[in-house]
């Protein structure tokens, strides 16, 4: 199983969609690697740049993250750059499911918990560690904390738990 | 208590219920492009694992970037046709017989009532016009698809939407769908099906059911769908022709898709479209919609008719009306792309291509690539162009480029005098 914890980047905006996470002149590429330079270029976000995804591994975000366009490639980016795990308000279908379909994790908090976590941490940063098998999740700075518990169906479980679809569906279908 | 057309089409699929929420369904068709399938070929190769579910349920072609640009489409382009070769895909579109994949699979009779369709494309909602459960999903959906058939979903309650009026002439179903994600937002349908009913939708025509269906994933719809209906079956006749009597049998037949009048619905609209004007989307979002009368006087810089929104023959034909006998902007850069080869050789031989170039149009062979920014018309920064595509997303035609959505018959109008305006097909409400 991937690993879930590590230093997240706040990304304050809805509706961010498949071609800022991952331009559609990069869908050339064939290998997920190719991809690591790209993430998130189109971004146009107040505050964040390219570079700051460097010493990251979670995404922090509000509504409907990942919406668009179907390309797994946004996912891929996303893993090539060491995040396995984005925390949104909510996502886009196949977004979502692609995270699953990778191992990947996707966790909806509601808008409140959301808003607290940008409220606390947004200006400072913080550490996410993920307890997938409780469905519990901390977030810490310094001498703050927050934890939430999250929902998670123990179908999307299993794909995350096996590492992806195909690695479930080759043992069952 | 009654089903739902998606409710009735995943029952007559279930493969398994690993949870009471998800259902994983037997696929009728997984279509494949050169963008997404590569990866999902590769990756199948590096497990060592050969062979696809059901070779005569694949269809494949080459599409996004086509002819190849550089040496990489090149290569996706061969890896994918030299997969359908060894895996026995009859049914590959390759240079030449190719067109977007949206309008192409439709016009060989693939999407059928009652199908489940899959595709590594998010526009694969666009099928939904036959009556199917037709749904975008990433490649590794796609390759467990090719390999095992089936595909997993979440069960989407539905979002029923009853198109009443009547349209104004000028006023097509690109504007009834973009005044439809303005209500419902860009996530006002995520994990939802959009159901299109009623007497407007009754009337349309195939071309513009799938115009509807196609923009269902810009509200995040999981699929959109339309009853069939005789309009269905004599679209489909040439294909179906063996397994039914006559038009009326299939007619009959195909019934027993249609929702149940006691269906339960997560929302039921009812859209009057009797009052609409040609709107067109401003902004980044495809929800940010505005009347081209309130966006009148924007200046454009191209013009792009084509995509698997509105590439098709009767989309052309609108377009021509306008810019029959006129000229472009000097302005403007005016570029058409038929959806498919048949959907060219009609606007041939009706002229049509004529007046394109007439007008100072460049005509392209059938492809994806601008829509999406990746080849034949790709904009410079600042630049700004009225597209009958899908997506305005920043940079999604080039970086630093905007884009306008509207109606193929206003995208026309644009090119004329350099601006956004209302095409003289559009003579108000009557």
């Amino acid at each position: 199983m991937k690993k879930f914890d590590g230093k997240a980047i706040f990304l304050d905006r809805n509706d961010i969609n498949t071609d800022e996470i991952i331009p559609a002149k990069y869908l050339t590429e064939v290998t997920k690697a190719a991809l690591k330079p790209y993430l998130l270029e189109d971004l146009k976000l107040e505050g964040f740049s390219t570079e700051q995804l460097a010493d990251r591994n979670a995404v922090i975000t509000k509504e409907n993250f990942g919406c668009g366009s179907s390309r797994e490639h946004a996912p891929w980016a996303l893993e090539v750059n060491d995040i396995n795990i984005v925390i949104a308000a909510s996502f886009a279908r196949i977004f979502r499911q692609n995270m699953y379909n990778c191992g990947m994790l996707a966790v909806e908090l509601p808008e409140e918990n959301i808003d607290e976590l940008f409220r606390t941490f947004g200006g400072s940063g913080c550490s996410v560690k993920t307890d997938l098998e409780n469905q519990k999740i901390k977030f810490i700075s310094g001498n703050t904390e927050l934890e939430y518990e999250f929902n998670i169906s123990g179908f999307n479980k299993d794909l995350v738990k096996a590492g992806g679809w195909v690695e479930y569906a080759d043992t069952r279908y | 208590m009654g089903k739902t057309i998606a409710e009735k089409i995943f029952e007559a699929h279930i493969v398994d219920r690993p949870v009471p929420e998800t259902a994983v369904i037997n696929l009728d068709a997984v279509f494949c492009h050169e963008i997404t399938t590569p990866a999902a070929i590769l990756d199948l190769k590096a497990r060592g694992k050969k062979g696809v579910f059901d070779p005569s349920k694949i269809k494949a072609v080459i599409d996004h970037v086509t002819p190849a640009k550089d040496s990489k489409t090149a290569t996706q382009g061969l890896i994918l046709r030299n997969w359908a070769k060894e895996e026995g895909i009859k049914d590959f579109f390759d240079i030449g017989r190719n067109g977007v994949c949206h309008a192409i699979f439709p016009e060989k009779g693939f999407a059928r009532p009652g199908y489940t369709i899959i595709m590594g494309d998010s526009h694969t909602c666009t099928h939904g016009a036959f009556g199917a459960f037709a749904a975008g999903v990433g490649t590794t959906d796609l390759e467990v698809g090719i390999l095992k058939g089936v595909c997993s979903f979440q069960l989407p309650g539905t979002i029923k939407i009853n198109i009443t009026g009547k349209p104004a002439s000028g006023v097509y179903s690109k504007d009834i769908i973009l005044s439809i994600i303005k209500m419902l937002g860009v996530n006002g349908a995520t994990d939802r099906v959009i159901e299109f009913t009623g007497e407007v939708v009754d009337a349309m025509t195939m071309e513009e059911r799938m115009t509807l269906c196609n923009m269902a994933i810009e509200a995040g719809g999981t699929s959109g769908i339309c009853y069939p209906d005789r309009i269905t079956a004599e679209y489909l006749w040439d294909f179906i022709k063996d397994d039914y009597e006559s038009v009326d049998e299939a007619v009959e037949d195909f019934r027993k898709w249609i929702s149940d009048s006691d269906a339960e619905y997560v929302r039921e609209i009812s859209f009057d479209v009797s009052e609409l004007e040609p709107v067109a989307t401003f902004g980044y979002k495809p929800d940010q919609v505005k009347t081209i009368r309130e966006l009148e006087g924007t200046e454009i810089n191209q013009v792009y008719i084509g995509s698997c929104t509105n590439g098709r023959i009767e989309d052309l034909r609108e377009a021509a009306k306008v810019l029959r006998g006129k000229k472009i902007a000097d302005s403007v850069r005016g570029i058409v792309s038929p959806a498919t080869p048949d959907i060219f050789k009609a606007a041939l031989k009706e002229g049509i291509i004529d007046v394109f170039m007439e007008a100072g149009f460049c005509v392209t062979n059938p492809t994806c690539g601008a829509c999406l920014g990746m080849s034949n018309g790709v904009l410079a920064e600042g630049e700004v162009c009225a597209s009958t595509t899908n997506r305005n997303f920043n940079g999604r035609m080039g970086k630093g480029g905007m884009v306008h959505l509207m109606s193929p018959a206003s995208a026309a109008a644009a090119s004329l005098t350099g601006v956004i305006t209302n095409s003289p097909l559009y003579t108000g409400r009557e």
